[in-house]
């Protein structure tokens, strides 16, 4: 148990660094910009403001955090679900990567095909099937029949 | 009286063919998504949102209205026959409407939460039609500084979505407020957080942050489980649907107290359906004369939770049409809309477009009726999309977010931005960050800033204007307040808890 307390803890005081972290850059870029001119607050007031107030919660959650610790029982991590759901966002991210290449035909197929057959671990041939169904009949919807843009390809679709 | 000269030109607007048109398929679509677990009202309207952009605005809002209680009225069914919540709020509803389903009560069930669903959303319209009128007059007399005030009391509202951590819910608010500020200022023209993008001038889409953060980052968590839950069998034929005299009246108190109580929670900004169908379904154990059967498949478990959640829809509008404050992550989305459209929500909205505003009010009643009547005889038919695998239904929604910011900037670093939006929001998911502070920083951001700088502008940079002007100084009280007491009651539950 103490193991998955840690494990939650871990993920408080990391985002808690990378909140800081921006809170950081906020605050360095604000006081780049005016901060109070002759017509009044310039465009750095506020962003300064919400920046310092950023880094001081951010360092509040990592202090509660150390305090915390032990006082309440944890969350179980389960890392295979966690594994899927960061691959079915790789997966999506690389699809839109391929969009300008292979176009939304061809990219969101290879991503949904992925999904199924990855993700899902559905046979190929039902992997095929809804892949090539599903592409085909946003194709038809949306392009065709409502006449909306979708991104195109090299190959021209 | 005046009151309802303005519905009736309401229902003027509302009745034309192309808005009943919009009406319905609002109600239909709502319910159809509505109708999948782990897909709510908020994530339900940021995935429909592109498509009403083609629509003229009062079409557009009726439609997202109609998807907006369609969806709520579509969260009770899984509750009822799969025992998992379609959203948060139809959690309560799994209690009993999951054990009336078990014993073969399913229809009854499914006929007392649509009916249930009836009576309040209209009684919720009509405290709407009543009460939002009279406070925008109200609002009228604000100026810079009493928009600060109210635009505070309106972040300060982050405290009642925070969830179980208030510093995260801040900080989620605090995101939202720097996305806000990305792009020109307008006040000076000054480039800020562009990072030498050109792309990021107009600052970002809400759409691209809304279907992200809410619609991928709950596709996202559906998709980390590849099972399914077991579907008790839906009875068929209207007869079986409708409950039994006995049944109806059974939950006469329940329609009442759903409806009363969860209207009154949705117009306190922040308070929410979940919160409001809890409360009332603990208000119906504590008068119940058998208290001791709640859990087992009583029709009043079922019919008080799903009163309050669909009450509660009118409460929210009032603040939000009102005032301009979104009292949840979903009426902060459709603020959102509003905005897109060219509307400004707030006191003005009654009075420089009234056809709009009256519109939509007078097409929730009508609304309503169009989801009994849907509900009723065709519950059946849309159960049976939850025999859709879960591999064909989450890459479709992941197809429509796509196609919807494609489509309104036909621009693939906008669907970019929608990739790491959606990435955000399964690890502030993960990481128990509520989503709702981020998206309400996001849509009040702006207007904050805008106020606080004119207000300061007012005062050559005195900020004692805030204070010194009674009305500001008061809604500042009330925010401080609001901030300040959960503080105390949250150290004092630690005294507590140190001291045994």
């Amino acid at each position: 148990m103490a193991k998955e307390e840690g494990k939650i803890k871990i993920g408080d005081i990391v985002s808690g660094a990378v909140l800081a972290g921006l809170g950081v850059f906020i605050i360095v870029e604000a006081r780049g910009w005016e901060y109070l001119g002759p017509d009044g607050p310039g465009p750095g007031f506020f962003p300064l403001w919400y920046g310092i107030a950023m880094v001081a919660l951010s360092l509040l959650l990592v202090a509660l955090s150390f305090v915390a610790r032990g006082a309440e029982p944890g969350k179980a991590v389960n890392w295979r679900e966690v594994a899927n759901g960061l691959s079915a966002w790789a997966g999506l991210a690389l699809c839109v990567g391929l969009l300008k290449v292979l176009g939304f035909l061809l990219g969101f197929g290879l991503f949904v095909f992925f999904l199924v057959a990855v993700i899902y671990r559905q046979p190929l041939r039902t992997a095929v099937a809804v892949s090539v169904g599903m592409a085909v009949g946003f194709y038809l919807l949306f392009p065709l029949a409502l006449k909306l843009e979708l991104p195109v390809g090299m190959l021209g679709f | 009286m005046e009151i309802f000269g303005h519905l009736l030109q309401g229902f003027g607007v509302a009745i034309t063919p192309i808005n009943l048109f919009w009406c319905f398929v609002g109600c239909f679509l709502g319910t159809v998504i509505g109708i999948l677990p782990g897909i709510g009202p908020a994530a339900t309207i940021a995935v429909l949102l592109p498509l009403t952009f083609k629509i003229e605005p009062t079409g557009a809002v009726i439609m997202l209205a109609g998807i907006y209680y369609g969806a709520k009225y579509g969260g009770s069914t899984t509750s009822i026959l799969l025992n998992v919540p379609g959203e948060s709020s139809s959690v309560v509803t799994c209690l009993d409407g999951y054990q009336m389903a078990k014993r073969g009560r399913g229809g009854p069930a499914l006929g007392i939460a649509a009916i249930a669903s009836f009576i309040a959303g209209t009684l919720g319209v009509i405290g709407l039609t009543l009460l939002a009128p009279p406070l925008a007059k109200f609002a009228l007399a604000f100026s810079a500084p009493e928009y600060f005030a109210l635009m505070s009391f309106g972040l300060a509202m982050v405290v009642l979505l925070a969830g179980e951590s208030f510093v995260k819910a801040l900080l989620g608010m605090l995101v939202g407020l720097w996305l806000a500020g990305m792009g020109i200022d307008l006040f000076t023209a000054t480039s800020r957080f562009t990072f030498g993008s050109p792309d990021l001038l107009d600052g970002i889409d809400f759409v691209v942050v809304a279907i992200g953060v809410f619609a991928l980052g709950e596709v996202l968590v559906n998709m980390e489980s590849r099972e399914g839950g077991q579907m008790l069998p839906v009875p068929k034929g209207l007869r079986n649907l409708l409950p039994t005299w006995q049944d109806l009246k059974d939950c006469r108190f329940a329609f009442l107290n759903g409806s009363v109580t969860g209207f009154i929670i949705g117009v306190l900004p922040g308070a929410g359906a979940t919160i409001a169908s809890f409360i009332t379904y603990g208000i119906e154990k504590a008068v119940s004369r058998h208290p001791e059967k709640f859990g087992t498949g009583v029709p009043e478990g079922v019919a008080a939770p799903e009163a309050a959640n669909n009450s509660d829809a009118g409460g929210a509008l009032v603040p939000t049409l009102a005032l301009g404050i979104p009292g949840s992550g979903t009426m902060a989305i459709l603020l959102a809309a509003f905005i897109l459209w060219g509307l400004k929500p707030g006191p003005f909205l009654f009075y420089d477009n009234p056809q709009f505003v009256w519109g939509l009010i007078a097409s929730m009643y009508i609304g309503n009726v169009m989801l009994l009547v849907l509900n009723l005889p065709l519950v059946p038919v849309f159960a049976q999309i939850l025999r859709l695998p879960s591999y064909m239904l989450f890459p479709g929604i992941f197809g429509i977010s796509i196609v919807g910011v494609f489509s309104v900037s036909t621009s693939l670093f906008d669907v970019w931005m929608l990739a790491g939006f959606g990435l955000l929001g399964y690890m502030m998911r993960r990481l128990d960050y509520p989503a709702a502070p981020l998206i309400l920083g996001f849509v009040l951001g702006d207007s904050v800033e805008r106020s606080l700088r004119q207000s300061l502008m007012m005062s050559q940079g005195d900020l004692s204007i805030l204070v010194s002007r009674p009305l500001s100084a008061s809604m500042l009280i009330l925010t401080a307040l609001v901030l300040i007491v959960p503080l105390f009651r949250k150290a004092n539950a630690w005294r507590l808890k140190a001291a045994g």
